[in-house]
């Protein structure tokens, strides 16, 4: 993903004079086809993330639009102060973006897995949470980003991830896109959790479940809307997502449901827990470790569904 | 007629009255309009006069209303009011018929507990109205205790936690350059503020981008909430520290209206670095019976209190 957003962000630049690109001494040779672009408008800000926050407030404060970029963790949390009085306080247009978000960082360790930063960010008021679910969405859900009056954060992964959309898809903030359509079923997924959420879908199907796949890539603001009708039309609503169970989708999503309930669905929330790991490893690894697999999430489900296991 | 011209006679605050500082406003509004119109024109010793008259009203009606909406944060300030007098009427070109000019110099108080300073030198300057300075700190009010992001004029930035004013001014002065503007960015700091990681940070980066339209200020009063400054963390010595950051550094007194004009007139040689100038002042200044008494960063005068301290400062 992080190869498409340079792309990506190379391509808009282009013809948008008033975007900077701040980056926190990370992505080396990432961006030198955008510097050797747009010099004037990439500043590699050092390993201090709490200044870089800074500078991007006093950018958009002069109509200029930044985009800060770092590693989920040191752009998020180590800064949070600056993020909800620089940006989101006074309300400035600027786009965050966290590389190697979730897991995927599994094997540097738990100072670079990032499972709080959508809660956090989405406590945030003015804030707008994006999550990717892969290069494609990415491409697009940035170019929304940047035409959005306040701050954003966006969520990205690493490299590889499976590639889900064929074309960039049509996006649009604070709406979910419903990838498949079934009558027993929601699997709500955001992120990189997707192509975990959509081969659990095939399993589930395989044994004559109906299943619905909504991607909400916009985890706030929710999208109203769909989730009426998910709610209104499904036994059970599954949440997956590579991010903690406490202020994740999941947390989102029963927020939603208590506010706009009652419903007669079951809500389950499939996620980290509310430890640090203790063995560490790649990113299947600590899906593994932390249940996030096909199989642990299809068989609760099928518990819940009741329906004979064939 | 200047929007100075307007403000002491629609203001009303019971204390300033009983004190009598309003004849005493009246007196220096001819030259301080000269001042602000025509910069250049006033005799030196003419301008230093009404400047340090002006720093002592604006004292008063900081006091005055510290008082009357039991604000804290006193001592802090009244060790930055000469620095705001030197900034506003020597150093800033901004037009307080147009505040949101595009053009303007930009200002930003990161030691947001001094607010009320900030407030009353921007009323006194015309670019705050005085209706919405007489709403500070009361139930419903733009002008809180710290100032508040929203449009207010002349409040560039939300400040108040600290740490935070120097990494937008860098911002700020960093997109003057990407956008070819020529605007000043004048940032003012505590020194307990000092403590914070971030203006460190900010000043490095200040340094690598050789942004010498930007200058900080440190009101270098000696005491932070709790304790002296160069106890509570190693921070002397200050000016060396940001001497090795890569920063012009000036140091000067912090009440010395001739100093502070010229440091900051030097601050704009262009030399491709940013300055700092290292004020060095007395919390609480201006008062006998507050100076240099960390009591005042919490207390809040009583009315005798007030009046004593308009005596001493002239105003009566």
């Amino acid at each position: 993903m992080r190869n498409a957003f340079a792309d990506e962000v190379t391509k808009i630049a282009g013809g948008r004079s008033e975007l900077v690109l701040l980056s926190g001494d990370i992505g080396n040779r990432l961006f030198d086809n955008y510097k050797e672009k747009h010099k004037d408008r990439f500043y590699n800000c050092g390993v201090a993330e709490a200044n870089m926050i800074g500078v991007a407030a006093g950018l958009s404060l002069q109509g200029l639009r930044p985009i800060a970029y770092t590693i989920t963790p040191f752009i998020t949390s180590r800064c949070l102060e600056q993020i909800r009085i620089d940006l989101c306080y006074h309300n400035l247009p600027s786009l965050i973006v966290g590389t190697g978000s979730g897991l995927s960082y599994g094997g540097l360790g738990p100072t670079h897995h990032s499972l709080e930063d959508i809660a956090l960010l989405r406590a945030m008021p003015n804030m707008t949470v994006l999550c990717p679910a892969d290069s494609q969405e990415l491409r697009a859900l940035l170019r929304a980003a940047l035409d959005h009056p306040g701050p954003v954060y966006m969520r990205i992964g690493k490299k590889g991830e499976p590639q889900i959309h064929q074309t960039v898809p049509a996006v649009q903030i604070g709406r979910g896109l419903t990838l498949r359509e079934g009558d027993d079923v929601c699997l709500i997924s955001t992120g990189n959790a997707l192509s975990l959420v959509l081969d659990t879908a095939t399993e589930l199907e395989r044994v004559g479940i109906g299943v619905t796949v909504v991607q909400l890539h916009t985890v706030k603001p929710l999208d109203d809307a769909l989730l009426q009708t998910v709610f209104s039309r499904h036994k059970v609503i599954a949440s997956v997502e590579e991010h903690g169970l406490i202020g994740g989708l999941g947390g989102a999503l029963a927020e939603w449901a208590a506010d706009h309930g009652p419903f007669g669905s079951r809500l389950l929330r499939f996620g980290t827990p509310d430890r640090f790991p203790e063995a560490i490893g790649g990113q299947s690894y600590l899906r593994s470790a932390f249940g996030l697999t096909t199989d642990s999430i299809a068989a609760r489900i099928l518990g819940v569904v009741s329906r004979p296991i064939e | 007629m200047p929007v100075w011209s307007l403000w002491p006679w629609s203001f009303s605050i019971p204390w300033l009255e009983n004190v009598h500082v309003r004849q005493s406003l009246k007196r220096d509004d001819a030259v301080i309009n000269r001042l602000t119109d025509h910069k250049d024109d006033a005799s030196p010793g003419l301008e230093l006069e009404a400047l340090r008259a002006c720093a002592s009203r604006l004292r008063g009606r900081i006091i005055s209303l510290s008082h009357a909406r039991k604000a804290p944060h006193l001592g802090s300030c009244l060790s930055c009011v000469d620095i705001l007098v030197a900034a506003y009427w020597t150093a800033l070109d901004i037009n307080p018929a147009c505040p949101d000019d595009p053009k303007r110099d930009r200002f930003i108080l990161s030691k947001g507990h001094a607010a009320l300073a900030l407030y009353c030198t921007l009323a006194e300057r015309g670019i705050l109205d005085e209706e919405l300075l007489n709403t500070f700190n009361t139930s419903g009010t733009k002008l809180p205790e710290h100032p508040a992001a929203g449009g207010i004029p002349g409040i560039e930035a939300a400040t108040g936690s600290l740490g935070h004013g120097l990494p937008i001014g860098v911002g700020l002065a960093l997109g003057a350059r990407i956008r070819q503007e020529g605007f000043r960015t004048v940032v003012v700091l505590s020194d307990g503020e000092c403590n914070e990681g971030s203006v460190w940070e900010a000043a490095l980066m200040a340094a690598a981008q050789g942004l010498d339209r930007l200058t900080a200020v440190v009101d270098y009063n000696k005491w932070q909430a709790t304790g002296r400054s160069n106890e509570v963390l190693g921070l002397a010595p200050l000016a060396e520290k940001w001497r090795s950051f890569g920063w012009n550094t000036i140091e000067l007194d912090g009440h010395d209206m001739a100093a502070l004009k010229s440091g900051f007139a030097e601050a704009e040689n262009r030399n491709g670095k940013p300055t700092v100038l290292i004020a060095h002042t007395i919390k609480g200044k201006g008062v006998s019976f507050m100076e240099d008494d960390n009591n005042w960063h919490y207390r809040i005068p009583t009315a005798d209190e007030v009046k004593s301290a308009c005596i001493e400062l002239g105003l009566s």
